[in-house]
């Protein structure tokens, strides 16, 4: 195995980490969060007071 | 502890927090990957000179598409961009089309990039003397890498388009003045410069090519949820930003037509890297090749960005299953829609050759282009000046819009002349999944829901 194919392995592991790391943080938060609270954004709405971010605000499940 | 269930009134948007160079770098990053490769096609279809009227033609006809969508983005300041606005200007089945336009020139496009930078790789491996290297793996990380990064935020995958794209930028810029074009010691357009081999007839078909001049700058739009001031932004980021490509544009003509015969530049793959070669200058030769690859990772990376959110707000709408309207509660990004839109980049870079890949990104993007001429029209009547707040008005309305209609339909024949297979395939699509959508999918679609903006009841309703 010269270091050229070496280079496109990593590629390859490299690829199916990410792919995997996306793949597992959806299913994650899918399951973590409302499809009421993911589904909640509306278009074109500026409403800093109601947007939250739960992970820095806390809060209750 | 986090919050898992929306309480009253609170919800998740996406995240405003871009400005106008980040809208710059959106727009301009998409596309200037046109300049270090593809634009030089139009060379061959018509010579050296068609290819420079093409880029002026093309030049002008996204001008028009800048002023027209700076107008109604200004307006109509919403994720989806052009899907947002032919919903509230022209109705549900028009922008469902659009919609389609956007996710298939963005993905097609996005596809390839990803399959240019794994054939630069694929080079890197030959010259440096590897037998038997692959672009596959390469192709695959570049969409996985970036599709990764938009996953996280935006912020970041905006910030990084912008250093890519400066650099890239820099480059055409440097290797201009590099090539002293004040005289006549390296470029030669007298000896190369041929007229029109092919007479006017092969003006009209380089105009195919000459759209990859500027493919994609109204992809700024598509950032609208996430600037923080999208009346100003908007307009100077797109504006600004097709100014830019005017200038790198005729630079990138102007160094190569000088450089090369056309019967080389007409189908050379990297035009400016090969420009760089012949000036034996070895920095140059890094430096636009960095080039190359910088743009092809901008364009990929904002070509990621837009295609998710076109996909996202028609989920968000219904036009699609739900599902794919939801944010991700950390990152505030359509993280479904970037996901979802993965294998279908991958399947196109890794099986469907270049050229394919490409013209589908053309002709989806030139649909896109003749709907907005007419949508201007139609917004300019339906909403009289005054009406309602514009943070932008383009000038000479409706003279933008029939030149846009004008130049649209003789693209329309140009490309008709090179692939007229793949454009009436993707006509017949496009009738399908409107029969689709209106006999099947809008019966699921909120109607009252769709229409968010709180402008008067159009003029003669």
């Amino acid at each position: 195995m010269n270091q050229f194919q070496m280079l496109e392995y990593a590629a390859w592991a490299l690829s199916a980490v990410l792919g995997l790391w996306m793949l597992l943080d959806m299913i994650k938060t899918n399951r973590t969060y409302d499809e009421d609270l993911l589904t909640s954004s509306k278009e074109g709405q500026i409403d800093d007071a109601l947007v939250i971010d739960p992970p820095h605000q806390g809060g209750h499940k | 502890m986090t919050q898992t269930t929306a309480i009253h009134g609170e919800k998740i948007s996406l995240l405003r927090v871009l400005g106008p160079a980040h809208v710059w770098a959106l727009g301009v990053g998409i596309v200037l990957v046109g300049e270090f490769m593809g634009w030089n096609f139009a060379v061959g279809k018509g010579g050296a000179v068609a290819a420079l009227i093409a880029c002026w033609v093309a030049g002008l006809l996204y001008t028009c598409v800048a002023m027209i969508d700076s107008e109604v983005t200004s307006t109509v300041a919403a994720a989806g961009g052009q899907y947002a606005q032919a919903k509230h200007i022209v109705g549900p089945l028009m922008a469902f089309n659009v919609g389609l336009y956007l996710v298939f020139a963005y993905t097609m496009l996005e596809a390839a990039n990803a399959i240019t930078l794994g054939y630069l790789v694929q080079t890197v491996g030959t010259m440096a003397g590897f037998a038997d290297v692959h672009d596959k793996p390469f192709i695959v990380l570049t969409i996985m890498f970036l599709a990764w990064l938009n996953y996280r935020g935006v912020y970041a995958t905006l910030t990084l388009n912008l250093v890519l794209t400066a650099i890239a930028f820099s480059a055409v810029v440097i290797l201009f003045a590099a090539t002293k074009p004040w005289t006549h010691d390296m470029l030669n357009h007298q000896a190369f410069l041929n007229g029109l081999p092919y007479g006017w007839v092969g003006v009209i078909a380089s105009l195919h090519f000459g759209l990859w001049y500027y493919l994609g700058i109204e992809g700024t739009c598509q950032a609208a949820e996430e600037v923080r001031s999208p009346a100003r932004s908007l307009p100077l980021g797109t504006m600004t930003g097709m100014i830019t490509l005017l200038i790198a544009a005729t630079m990138t003509w102007y160094v190569c037509s000088g450089l090369m015969p056309w019967e080389y530049l007409g189908q050379a793959t990297t035009p400016l890297f090969d420009a760089a070669r012949l000036t034996g200058s070895a920095p140059l030769m890094v430096l636009l090749f960095v080039g190359t690859v910088f743009s092809t990772l901008a364009s990929a990376n904002g070509c990621i960005n837009d295609a998710s959110r076109a996909w996202f707000s028609m989920g968000r709408d219904r036009y699609l299953p739900t599902w794919f309207g939801a944010v991700h509660p950390k990152n505030r990004t359509p993280y479904r829609s970037i996901v979802f839109l993965v294998p279908v980049a991958v399947i196109f870079a890794y099986f469907a050759p270049l050229d394919q890949v490409i013209t589908f990104s053309i002709l989806s993007g030139l649909l896109g282009y003749t709907y907005m001429s007419l949508n201007v029209m139609i917004f300019r009547r339906k909403w009289p000046l005054n009406t309602i707040r514009r943070g932008y008005i383009h000038p000479f309305h409706p003279l933008p819009a029939l030149v846009l209609l004008f130049l649209c339909s003789v693209t329309y024949f140009a490309v008709f002349l090179g692939y007229g297979t793949q454009l009436i395939a993707m006509m017949i699509f496009f009738a399908v999944a409107s029969l689709w959508f209106h006999f099947h999918r809008y019966k699921y679609v909120r109607r009252g829901d769709q229409f968010t903006m709180q402008w008067p009841r159009p003029a003669g309703y």
